[in-house]
């Protein structure tokens, strides 16, 4: 590792060839980069907010667990931010002879295009799972496809062909498995350790070397925009047009991307994705599984970060309610100072959070909840999947012995300015019997604690009647009825 | 597919005639991103893009139009108003003359284009956009058409009245009798590809766009009038569309107009290509409707009479809405005879984008408002929904009685949905599951199921007279291979598909000696737009023609060549029998090319029967219908009006289908796209008129895991046309849309059973989880307000 070293341009490997570019604006997209500087036109834009997948490509790159192909959105994923990267598009998997690939051919063959403009996005997020899972489940298929939109087929045909790729061919002849290592040893050779610094005055960026050398780049420059998994700054640029320079992009980032344990509380760097996060929250934490399988697509998951979610400080936000609720607490550094807060302090009014000038997430840390105690968390949308949330309600709950609560935490997103827990709603409980009177009686006073709005995604009602259902939602759910008490897409026909 | 492999000239068959399920022929190309959509066209030298100015208020006055920081930008190549605008500055597509290209004076919504900026990429002109400098004096902006009288407020256009026997007798003297008003939402088209046009200035006055659009005939017209030309300098070509639905067939016109405008005032090719959000604010939805009805009925269900008013919220121009609100009126009686019926449309102005054509064109709305009317009888005389419908349908096709005539005096001669509605009562276990349902709705304090079954009858036939009508050009080129063109629009439906199986039939050859290619107004002109579901009966019956000229001809020659009578010579599959020998297609060809034989022909086709007079609200509108039948079970979560669909069970009619498996598609999307409308997708307009849902994030569309968990789809195979369609198939874009209904109707009962179906739930749409929450709230209320 060259500590120190400057480099100017981002390396990366488009397909099968290697590519260093060194004027490259901190707002550029890798999808008009290769649309417009490509001429790569298989991959489209449909929504240039990442949320309809056509334009999916994959990205691999080297994780803790070795080389990893990642589906993504291009449209908001910025060209800086794929320094030491393959970056695959479908015009890589056609064969040498023009032979389709079997995820292409399956498509084919079970009439999965009509219209054909979302269909190469459709492909990329396929293939990305197919690689995973070649036999995938239909529920694994569609969490696969939940970021990509077809507003042709209605998704049967395409669900059949994915079902079908398997037949088509082996993962393990698959260009990508074969050329694994040379992939790897070629993206190994781009990590040479440096920074990188791109460009001058008005538009700049950097791509710290790792964690220390960000929190330097941070303090000396902390106006700069931080940009992690960019799935909320890539909307400021290709919505909004805003001015992100100087940017610093922490994706990847050695030292900001690993999640250990000790003593029952899990550390969740903040450039880990979620998908990376809830690989290991969904194991130590059961009941966070379902909120992650809502949140986003597969392409957002891949790309955003819980240190993204919780440093923008949205009132929308999906993980911080469950991590307040959970008691989880945050570091913050700044240069080489470090400071450690409970996560729920950390949001103090819309738009403000308790972050000094150079400061930023460096951590989230979440206590894995103790056996006996209860926690769920209720994400409420009008879309199942791939939607924000019109209200999203966390629970933890201590009884004690005699069946009063001991402890309880209640947090909610959508209902407040920011992230709120609602504590008339736990002081009503706090003390009581658990049982259906007490709830009932502390549903009353959710108005208390919130006074929510109205907009495109709910009323105001409706927001804080559902809010208080969430809380009968979980009576019901700790005091184990066999009766089904809410919706889902698994639980058998 | 190796075209210079020889034919297959012993096949008993052709590969790829008609009724044979062939892949969507792009299908390789839509895979492996090779499928060049006009953005991915390469662009001429020296191209420049557009960004558009749009108003940021609903309705006022244009006070200044300060366009000086934008000129300035950096990258601008010019600034385009209405003052720019050569010819008329209007793309009306009725003829209203109330659609500016650029806003002239004032604006009327929220999201109007005023200026254009032409700039070397499209990023410059986006940030030029900007700096625009617009003061207006604001107007009172009408929003909503829910407070608005649709007798007496401000209509866009002439409404129309159906009447048949005296309705307002009838239910005066109807022993029950209901009234009530329900709301349903708009759908945008959310099409993947956005709208694009890329022009490029020819000699003196042409201009070529290449434009996403289903009307290139229009787009030429109304580029022609926008740029002061005559038609014959435009040509407009699309070789695809990533999707349409109705939302390319006026909307692509303003975008075309502004690239063609700019192309030739500036000699360089221009692009528009709007960004999603943009597309969402400055182009036409479906419309939404409030719906006011009464009804008289007997105590058995039987309806008496019906009166329907059907306002729709139009927006600032006319643009469709009057065929719109037509085809809703046409649809109110979806399968059901009504003895008398008085039905009124309301083409209300609004300070809202122009609303527009959209997969069923208002009669999925119209239909909707028949099924609500149905479901009141229902809870009145309480009884089973399905039990009402079946004793109000048509007489069926078999026994055809009294019970025949449409509100608008046609007579209904192809009825089959008792028969289709029976097969799919039996397949989906409708009765079975009834009973289950009621015994798991007992036992679940909190989910409840619901299960619907609807029927559909959808009228096939523009209701313009004129527009059925399409032309084709077919060449068969000296070495056999077949130069396909038509004036239908490519845009996913697998149009140019099902025309290809025609021709190919017509010659006896394979599917892959006939060359697909772009639509384009300077092989085929004056066609109708790609709408109303006619592609394939339209197109494919002049293509037909066209293929059937050339095979007179062919057969002319054979005999007069080989000296034997015409009726000797036999089309066989790739080879002709001329007499006691066979000859291949190819080598047929090469020798009436010797012998000077033409060997092109343009095809022509106009649908006979249809006639329609608006003014009495009475003709044969349609030249056949097309029915299907949809039962959706879902489960409810009480707690927070969440749902999923459960299983969907669908029979639809395609008559004898020329492609089953592109069929199958357009039922499964059609269906989709019809409960994505009526359950999660809602457009949601703030107190400014600012439309807030203009984006995935915000506006939500179904994705693969909103399918139904079971889903079975299933064509009749026993159906056929009953007028000499092509081929005796049926028109299949839009029929299946309104299957969504199921899905609404299932909630609709979900929810009714917090009240024991004893109360109609009037479940508006979209039946959002917040919709579903509030009406379950609202029957315990009035459960408790009656015990």
């Amino acid at each position: 590792m060259a500590k120190g070293n400057i480099r100017n341009e981002i390396r990366f490997i488009l397909n099968g060839r290697d590519v260093a570019l060194s004027s490259v604006t901190p707002d550029a997209t890798l999808l008009d980069w290769l649309r417009l500087d490509r001429s790569l036109r298989g991959t489209k834009e449909g929504c240039a907010e990442g949320d309809c997948g056509a334009c999916t490509v994959l990205i691999g790159r080297l994780s803790a667990t070795g080389l990893v192909y990642e589906s993504i959105n291009a449209c908001i994923r910025f060209l800086g931010s794929l320094d030491g990267t393959h970056v695959v598009t479908v015009e890589h998997l056609r064969g040498e002879a023009g032979q389709l690939h079997p995820v292409q051919q399956a498509m084919v063959d079970f009439h999965g295009s009509q219209c054909g403009f979302c269909t190469p996005g459709f492909v990329m997020s396929l293939y990305g799972l197919w690689m995973k899972s070649p036999d995938p489940s239909g529920a694994a298929i569609e969490k696969a496809l939940q970021g990509n939109l077809c507003r042709c087929t209605g998704y049967e045909a395409i669900m059949r062909a994915a079902h079908a790729i398997s037949s088509y061919g082996k993962v393990a002849k698959d260009p990508l498995a074969a050329e694994r290592r040379d992939i790897t040893t070629r993206l190994q050779a781009l990590h040479d350790g440096a920074r990188v610094e791109i460009g001058a005055g008005g538009t700049r960026l950097v791509v710290p070397a790792d964690a220390d050398d960000f929190a330097a780049v941070f303090e000396k420059e902390p106006t700069a925009t931080v940009v992690a998994g960019s799935t909320d700054v890539g909307l400021w640029v290709t919505k909004q047009m805003r001015d992100i320079s100087p940017a610093i992009f922490i994706g990847n980032l050695p030292g900001l991307c690993t999640v250990t344990e000790d003593n029952g509380v899990i550390s969740i760097g903040a450039g880990v994705t979620y998908t990376e996060a809830f690989s290991t929250l969904s194991k130590r934490i059961p009941a966070l599984g379902p909120l992650f399988d809502r949140i986003g697509g597969e392409q957002v998951r891949n790309m955003g970060t819980i240190g993204g979610n919780v440093a923008n400080g949205s009132p929308i936000g999906d993980t911080p309610p469950p991590l307040i609720a959970l008691g989880a607490r945050l570091t913050l550094r700044r240069g080489k100072t470090r400071r450690t807060i409970p996560l729920q302090d950390f949001f103090i009014a819309y738009g403000k959070q308790d972050r000094q000038p150079g400061e930023f997430v460096e951590a989230v840390h979440v206590p894995v909840p103790v056996k006996g105690t209860k926690f769920a968390v209720y994400k409420v949308t009008k879309r199942r999947d791939e939607d924000i949330s019109a209200t999203l309600g966390a629970f933890y709950l201590a009884l004690a012995k005699d069946g009063t609560v001991a402890d309880i935490r209640i947090a909610y997103g959508g209902m407040a300015a920011t992230p709120k827990r609602a504590s008339s709603v736990e002081k009503a409980l706090l003390g009581k019997a658990w049982t259906e009177v007490t709830v009932e009686a502390a549903m009353a006073c959710y108005a208390s604690d919130f006074t929510p709005l109205t907009d495109m995604r709910a009323t105001a009602e409706y927001r804080a009647l559902a809010a208080k259902n969430l809380l009968l939602r979980f009576y019901v759910e700790t005091t184990g009825t066999k009766a089904p008490f809410q919706v889902s897409r698994s639980e058998a026909a | 597919m190796n075209k210079h492999a020889p034919s297959n000239l012993k096949a008993e068959k052709i590969v790829g005639g008609v009724a044979t399920d062939q892949r969507h022929d792009s299908a390789h190309k839509h895979v492996s991103g090779g499928a060049v959509y006009i953005d991915d066209m390469p662009e001429p030298a020296g191209t420049l893009h557009v960004g558009l100015g749009l108003s940021k208020v609903a309705h006022g006055v244009l006070k200044s139009v300060d366009l000086s920081a934008v000129r300035a930008a950096p990258g601008v190549v010019d600034v385009l108003t209405y003052a720019d605008v050569p010819g008329e500055n209007d793309v009306s597509p009725s003829n209203m003359h109330d659609d500016p290209v650029l806003a002239e004076g004032k604006v009327q919504f929220f999201g109007q284009p005023i200026f254009a900026v032409i700039a070397e990429t499209r990023e410059a002109a986006r940030r030029a956009v900007r700096l625009a400098g617009i003061e207006y004096d604001e107007l009172p902006a009408l929003i909503d058409i829910w407070d608005l009288d649709p007798t007496r407020d401000k209509q866009v256009t002439t409404p129309l009245i159906l009447k048949r026997g005296d309705a307002a007798a009838a239910i005066q003297a109807a022993p029950r009798r209901i009234k009530n008003r329900m709301w349903l939402g708009g759908q945008d088209h959310f099409y993947l590809e956005g709208q694009v046009s890329l022009a490029i200035p020819g000699e003196d006055d042409e201009v070529t766009v290449y434009c996403s659009t289903q009307g290139p005939s229009e787009t030429q017209h109304l580029v022609a009038h926008t740029l002061g030309v005559p038609s014959n300098a435009v040509t407009v070509e699309v070789r695809r569309m990533g999707g349409g639905f109705g939302g390319k067939e006026t909307q692509a016109n303003q975008c075309a107009a502004i690239a063609a405008i700019a192309a030739k005032k500036l000699k360089r090719a221009v692009k528009v290509r709007l960004d999603r959000d943009e597309d969402m604010t400055a182009t036409g939805k479906r419309h939404d409707f409030a719906i006011d009805y009464e009804v008289g009925f007997d105590d058995e269900g039987n309806i008496l009479g019906v009166d329907f008013t059907y306002a729709l919220r139009c927006g600032f121009s006319a643009d469709l809405s009057g065929p719109v609100g037509d085809r809703a009126l046409f649809h109110c009686d979806n399968a059901y005879f009504y003895p008398a019926v008085l039905a009124k449309s309301a083409p209300l102005y609004t300070n809202t984008v122009s609303n527009t054509a959209f997969r069923g064109f208002g009669g999925p709305q119209g239909m909707i408002g028949a099924e609500r009317v149905i479901d009141e009888v229902a809870f009145a005389v309480g009884k089973d929904s399905l039990e009402i419908r079946k004793l109000n349908f048509y007489d069926s096709m078999e026994a055809i009685g009294a019970r025949c005539v449409t509100p608008y005096h046609q007579k209904v001669e192809d009825c089959i949905i008792q028969r289709i509605v029976a097969e799919l009562e039996e397949s989906a276990s409708y009765a079975r599951r009834r009973r289950e349902i009621s015994a798991f709705n007992a036992n679940s304090r909190f989910v409840k199921r619901g299960l619907a079954l609807t029927p559909v009858k959808f009228g096939i036939s523009f209701t313009k007279t004129e527009s059925n009508q399409a032309g084709a050009l077919v060449h068969v080129y000296a070495d056999g291979s077949v130069h396909m063109n038509h004036g239908g629009t490519e845009m996913g439906q697998g149009l140019h598909l099902k025309v290809a199986q025609v021709v190919a039939e017509e010659f006896q050859i394979d599917l892959d000696r006939v060359k697909i290619t772009a639509t384009t107004t300077a092989k085929v002109p004056n066609t109708a737009p790609t709408a109303a579901s006619s592609g394939a009966d339209l197109n494919g019956m002049a293509a037909q023609n066209a293929a059937r000229q050339i095979r007179q001809r062919l057969t002319d020659f054979a005999a007069e060549r080989y000296q034997i009578p015409v009726d000797q010579v036999v089309f066989l599959p790739n080879r002709v029998r001329v007499g006691n020998q066979e000859v291949s297609f190819n080598d047929l060809v090469k020798q009436a090319y010797i012998a000077r034989v033409q060997l092109s022909a343009a095809g022509f086709y106009k649908t006979p029967k249809i006639h329609w007079d608006r003014g009495k609200g009475q003709g044969h509108a349609f030249y056949y219908y097309a029915y299907g039948a949809a039962c959706a079970e879902v489960s409810v979560d009480t707690l927070t009006g969440e749902y999923v669909v459960e299983r969907a069970d669908i029979l639809h009619d395609c008559g004898r289908s020329l492609n089953r498996a592109i069929d199958l598609g357009q039922v499964e999307g059609g269906f989709i796209q019809g409960m994505g409308w009526l359950t999660t997708e809602e457009l949601w307009w703030d107190d400014k008129g600012r439309l807030r849902t203009h984006a995935p994030s915000t506006y939500k569309i179904p994705l693969a895991s909103d399918r139904p968990k079971i889903f079975n789809v299933a064509l009749t195979d026993w159906s056929q046309a009953y007028e000499p369609t092509i081929h005796r198939s049926k028109a299949v874009g839009e029929p299946p849309l309104p299957h969504g209904m199921a899905v609404l109707h299932a909630l609709s009962d979900a929810v009714a059973s917090v009240a024991d179906h004893k109360i109609c739930p009037r479940l508006d749409a979209p039946a959002t989880p917040e919709r579903v929450l509030m009406a379950i709230e609202r029957l315990k209320k009035e459960v408790k307000a009656g015990a």
